[in-house]
């Protein structure tokens, strides 16, 4: 009989909890806050052999991956986590896990970037990453991080693509909340043992992998044309738009199986008759709901679209989601320096030629664990909708100035 | 010591590589594949063995190869070696990194410490062609004094580093000196290597007639001449055996050892080196020689 059990338990928790229930084979792990505990909670596991699995505690962030990369490489199912810094450390391996088609799954625990020094939460870290080619899956609380953890091993699987879970450091990552943990057979009978590699990794049909590639197609020894780095790029983009699908799949099948539906790509809250749109991913989308329902109770009809898959973006369902609204309001907790908030970009990007679009008014927020009051993002909004230019195409988009992006809570005297 | 007449031929090397005229870096991929029958999988990042193995989708080696990122050499190893454990396959086959010396001395050398000091399950290989060939003879910390490089115009400045001891000084199972050009003495310790777990280190000098500056077909001779002057010994430490081995026991035995001078002369990158660095480094190889002799005597 499959039971489900409901514990208390910190974000960083339910990560290494469902990690262990995904049957990981080899975890390397490098400390950072706020990431850290994850690491902590396999090794015990694995020391005590709760865990079947390798785990190896290597001397940097950069190995972390490559010690993924390697295990992955000869079919393993590898595993390992990071914040900030240590994602940055890491970042040629980001590129190279993707470019390889590695199915690692990597926990983010969102943290600022340096300098300067600032442990706390803003999703800087893995919006820098965004480009690399891995799927990217932002969670709102620790029941769907380590649902989302477990999926992230079935899709990364099915598509040959690297996959990172991100959950916003100590709001998530240290904070204590109700998980329901399934049991190991509901895991077992959605997640299959890892399908064979691409890569072939074996003496007896000895291949070369990721060698040297020509950008132009070029022929094997018996005349049989290959495809150069183009076209494996190609592939690549074509894998990950692909993933989309793996997403919802995943997540429609853990509903199933669990009864907990996270949304595939996106998901919304008080939507359907909304007129402002709130947008944002991770857990500042769970308070937007909050202040939805403040705006709601002074009879202003917003609502909440969250977005769970930030790669690939979701742009027809967004663009589908925010058609015929009038405003759309873009809260990131990240900056494209010298342009704007990244999620409010994509956004735009995407509505980019598409009839009734709404307009996007971008807030960026939160940056280094600036406390963002629920007050803030009501009034964020009030003063959004009495300034008709807020997030008017023809108003920002000629000169992107300081102004473009509100800058919420900023103190008046932004002396360093 | 194998006999060169018994040495096995297992054609993991195919005929036809990319790698420059009188690379001897052909030799010892014949040996070490050989001397482990192709029961391998090889962990490289980008270097000269990357050109050698040639373009997608044609391989210069019939051995299964990774390619990984330039610092990573040592952790990828790491993680193939935990991926082989975890999926039972480990006795399939040994996994060998090799990389060049900018690979390890430099931009490698901390995946490299962590996975000496976790003892990792690997054979790794560097070999030296003392500096960055691959990107066009640029000094690294492995370039001898004296060298010019592209970014040493007038003679590096300074001796280069001592890899092997930084890796002894982990307390390894296993690490030795070898040369491309000495191929039995390859040969020997890449067995015993394979012979034992834990993490075992060979650095092995390889003469670069491009970088260096000579006619390709001298290559075998500059590394014997780099051995016979004593600036690369060979020698291996195994569990905390210390001994000379073949031509350099030799020498030790002799005390006929060739001169800096005689070593330098016919190399270009050595072309104009004065006479007070050519004393400098040869009281450097004399000091340094003497200590391995040391060792050699007492056996630690």
């Amino acid at each position: 009989m499959r039971t489900m059990t409901t514990t208390v338990m910190t974000g960083n928790e339910a990560a290494a909890t469902a990690a262990k229930l995904a049957r990981v084979q080899v975890v390397a792990a490098y400390p950072i806050t706020p990431q850290s505990p994850v690491v902590e909670t396999i090794s015990a596991w694995v020391e005590s052999g709760e865990l079947p699995a390798e785990f190896v505690a290597v001397e940097s962030e950069h190995s972390a991956l490559s010690v993924c990369i390697g295990a992955s490489t000869v079919g393993a199912r590898a595993f390992t986590a990071t914040s900030a810094n240590g994602l940055a450390y890491m970042t040629e391996q980001v590129w190279w896990a993707a470019g390889a088609r590695l199915p690692i799954v990597m926990c983010i625990a969102n943290r600022a970037m340096a300098a300067p020094w600032n442990v706390l939460n803003d999703q800087q870290d893995s919006m820098s990453v965004r480009d690399a080619g891995w799927v990217q899956l932002y969670c709102r609380d620790n029941s769907e991080i380590l649902d989302t953890t477990v999926q992230a091993f079935r899709i990364a699987e099915e598509c040959d693509l690297p996959v990172m879970v991100c959950y916003d450091g100590f709001l998530l990552s240290h904070t204590m909340m109700p998980v329901d943990v399934p049991d190991a057979a509901t895991v077992d009978a959605f997640l299959p043992p890892r399908p064979a590699p691409l890569q072939v990794v074996d003496p007896a049909d000895p291949r070369n992998v990721g060698p040297v590639v020509m950008a132009a197609p070029r022929a094997d020894a018996d005349g049989e044309p290959h495809g150069g780095y183009f076209e494996i790029r190609a592939d690549h983009q074509r894998a990950l738009l692909a993933a989309a699908e793996a997403v919802e799949r995943a997540n429609a099948d853990w509903a199933a199986a669990t009864g907990r539906d996270w949304g595939g790509l996106t998901w919304d809250y008080r939507l359907d008759d909304a007129d402002i749109v709130l947008v944002a991913a991770g857990s500042l989308a769970t308070q937007l709901t909050v202040a939805a329902d403040e705006l709601r109770d002074a009879r202003i009809a917003a609502g909440v679209l969250g977005i769970r898959c930030y790669r690939p973006f979701p742009a027809d369902e967004i663009a589908a989601r925010l058609a015929g609204r009038a405003l759309a309001i873009v809260f990131d907790k990240a900056m494209s320096y010298g342009y704007e908030g990244p999620i409010a970009g994509d956004i735009k990007t995407a509505l980019f030629g598409r009839e009734e679009a709404p307009r996007v008014h971008g807030v960026v927020c939160g940056l280094g664990g600036r406390d963002v009051p629920v007050s803030e993002l009501v009034d964020a909004v009030r003063r959004a909708m009495a300034t008709p230019t807020a997030g008017a195409p023809a108003a920002p988009s000629a000169a992107i100035d300081a102004a473009s992006t509100e800058w919420l809570g900023l103190a008046e005297k932004s002396v360093s | 010591m194998t006999r060169i007449t018994d040495l096995p031929d297992t054609g993991h090397v195919l005929p036809g590589n990319r790698a420059c005229a009188g690379c001897p870096l052909g030799i010892a991929l014949r040996r070490i594949t050989a001397a482990l029958d192709g029961r391998m999988v090889l962990v490289n990042p980008a270097s000269c063995l990357t050109v050698l193995g040639g373009m997608y989708p044609i391989s210069s080696l019939a051995i299964p190869w990774v390619n990984c990122a330039f610092p990573s050499t040592a952790a990828t190893a790491s993680g193939i070696a935990a991926g082989l454990r975890a999926t039972g396959r480990a006795d399939e086959m040994t996994v060998v990194a090799m990389a060049g010396d900018g690979g390890t001395a430099d931009i490698g050398i901390q995946a490299l410490s962590g996975a000496a000091e976790r003892n990792e399950d690997f054979i790794y290989i560097c070999y030296d062609n003392e500096a960055y060939m691959n990107t066009g003879t640029q000094r690294s910390g492995s370039t001898p004094h004296g060298a010019r490089t592209t970014t040493t115009w007038s003679g590096k400045r300074e001796n280069p580093k001592d890899v092997l001891a930084i890796v002894e000084a982990h307390d390894v199972g296993y690490v030795a000196s070898a040369s491309a050009v000495f191929p039995e003495d390859l040969h020997d310790k890449i067995v015993a290597a394979n012979g034992r777990a834990g993490l075992r280190y060979v650095h092995m000098n390889l003469p670069c007639p491009s970088g260096w500056g000579f006619d390709p077909k001298d290559s075998v001779r500059y590394g014997r001449l780099a051995v016979d002057a004593g600036l690369v010994a060979l020698y291996e430490v195994a569990d905390g055996v210390f001994r000379l081995t073949g031509r350099s026991a030799a020498l030790a035995k002799s005390g006929l050892k060739a001169s800096v001078a005689e070593y330098m002369a016919g190399q270009s990158r050595f072309r104009g080196v004065s006479e007070e660095t050519i004393a400098e480094v040869q009281e450097w190889v004399d000091d340094r020689w003497s200590g391995l002799v040391a060792r050699h005597e007492a056996g630690v």
